[in-house]
C-alpha cells in the first residue's frame, strides 16, 4: 500500500490561468503581475523578487537570456495593443436589426454585428428559432460578416432579447439599432434631364 | 492532442455507469499506482463521471464538469490539473527553460530540451518508451504539460536528437480552457 497523497493546492492566475510562475511566458505577464500583487502577495514576492530573477536565468548564457526576455517583451506589447484595438472595436461596433419588407405584409428581420458576442452564429440562429418559432437562417451579409436573418417582423422582441444577452456578457455599452431596409427602387427607366 | 480543442469537437455526453467507473478506477490505478490511497477522493464513490466522445476518438472523463483524465486508444491519461494536484504520482521528466515557450505552443519535445544543464531525466534505467509522464521545466514547480516517451530516456540520453516526447497536453491549449 503506497502511502496517502496529500492534495497539492495550485494557485492559478486569475488573468491567463495558468499557475502563476508561468505568467512570464504569456502576452498578459503585464496584467497577470499587477492581479498577483493583489491577489497574493506572498506568492508575488516569490516570484518576482530580485534573488528569485537571478536564479530563473542561471543556466542560460546572459545573452540568450536578454534575447528571449525581448522577443517576450516585444509579444507582450503586441498582445497589448491587440486587446487596446479590439476593446475600442468593440465599444464602437453595433447591432443592427435591419427589417425587410418580402412581401406586401411579410417582413423579415436580417441581424448584423453579432460577432461581438463570440459566439457560434448557427448555435445562435437555432436559438432564435426557438425562441420566435419562425425560420432563420445565417447568411453572408454586403460586407461578408455573418448575418443572422430571421423570418417574421419580430424586431422589437430581437432587440429585448439581445439587450439581455448583452447585459449577461457585461456588454451594456453596445448599442442596438433598429432600422428599415431601403426599399429598391423598381426598375424604371432613368429620367434623363433634357439638356 | 488539443492545440485546437474546443467544445464543438464534443460529439455526444453519457454518464458512466457505476460497474465502468469501477473499471476506470481500476485501471487508474494500475497505471499509475501512487493513485491508490487517494482513487476515492478523484472519482468519489457518489459521484457521476461524464464520458464525452469527441472528435478523434478523444474521450473525456469529467467529474464536476472539470476534465480529470482522457483516453484516445488504451491508455488514460491524466489531465494536467490533476497531475497539478498529485504532482508524486506521476512519472515526471524536467524540459531547459529555453524550452517552456516551444512546450507552450504545443510543439513536441526535442531531445536535446531534456537533456541540456538546466533538464532532468530519470537515472539509469530510467523510463520506458511509451511511458505517459508529467512534464515540468527548469525553475519551475508545477507541471506545463503531459506527454508521452516516444524513446525510453536512456535513448533520449544517448540519441539525443529527434523528437523525445509527443505532447498530449499543454498550459493554454484547448483542454485546458475547456473547464472554464
Ligand atoms: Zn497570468
Amino acid at each position: 500500500m503506497s502511502e496517502v497523497l496529500q492534495p497539492k493546492e495550485v494557485i492559478y492566475c486569475g488573468i491567463c490561468s495558468f499557475p502563476c510562475e508561468f505568467c512570464e511566458f504569456t502576452p498578459t505577464f503585464k496584467k497577470c503581475k499587477a492581479w498577483l500583487q493583489e491577489n497574493d502577495e506572498d506568492l508575488f514576492n516569490k516570484l518576482y523578487s530580485d534573488e528569485a530573477l537571478a536564479t530563473a536565468t542561471s543556466s542560460l548564457t546572459l545573452e540568450k537570456a536578454e534575447k528571449m526576455e525581448k522577443e517576450l517583451q516585444k509579444k507582450q506589447a503586441k498582445e497589448e495593443a491587440k486587446q487596446e484595438r479590439e476593446l475600442q472595436k468593440k465599444l464602437q461596433s453595433k447591432v443592427i436589426l435591419k427589417r425587410i419588407e418580402r412581401t406586401k405584409r411579410k417582413h423579415a428581420i436580417a441581424i448584423s454585428g453579432l460577432e461581438i458576442f463570440d459566439i457560434d452564429m448557427k448555435k445562435l440562429a437555432k436559438t432564435f428559432a426557438s425562441k420566435f418559432a419562425t425560420g432563420c437562417s445565417v447568411t453572408k451579409g454586403a460586407d461578408k460578416k455573418d448575418e443572422i436573418v430571421v423570418q417574421g417582423d419580430v424586431g422589437d422582441a430581437i432587440e429585448e432579447y439581445i439587450q439581455g444577452l448583452l447585459k449577461e456578457k457585461g456588454l451594456d455599452d453596445i448599442k442596438v439599432e433598429q432600422v428599415e431596409e431601403k426599399k429598391k427602387k423598381k426598375a424604371t427607366a432613368p429620367v434623363i434631364a433634357p439638356q | 492532442m488539443f492545440k485546437k480543442f474546443t467544445k464543438e469537437d464534443v460529439h455526444t455526453k453519457t454518464n458512466v455507469k457505476s460497474s465502468v467507473q469501477r473499471n476506470l478506477k481500476t485501471k487508474l490505478v494500475s497505471q499509475f499506482p501512487p493513485l491508490e490511497s487517494v482513487i476515492d477522493e478523484i472519482i468519489p464513490k457518489k459521484s457521476s463521471v461524464e464520458l464525452f466522445k469527441c472528435e478523434d476518438k478523444i474521450q473525456l472523463y469529467l467529474i464536476d464538469n472539470e476534465v480529470v483524465f482522457y483516453q484516445q486508444f488504451d491508455d488514460l491519461i491524466p489531465s494536467l490539473k490533476l497531475v497539478h494536484k498529485y504532482p508524486s504520482a506521476f512519472p515526471s521528466v524536467k524540459v531547459d527553460r529555453g524550452a517552456i515557450k516551444f512546450v507552450l505552443s504545443g510543439a513536441n519535445i526535442m531531445c536535446p530540451g531534456l537533456t541540456s544543464a538546466g533538464a532532468e531525466l530519470p537515472e539509469a534505467p530510467g523510463l520506458e518508451k511509451e511511458t505517459i509522464v508529467a512534464i515540468y521545466a527548469e525553475g519551475k514547480e508545477n507541471a506545463l504539460a503531459v506527454g508521452q516517451l516516444i524513446m525510453s530516456t536512456e535513448e533520449i540520453k544517448s540519441i539525443n536528437k529527434g523528437i523525445g516526447i509527443e505532447l498530449f497536453q499543454h498550459l493554454g491549449d484547448g483542454l485546458w480552457n475547456f473547464d472554464e
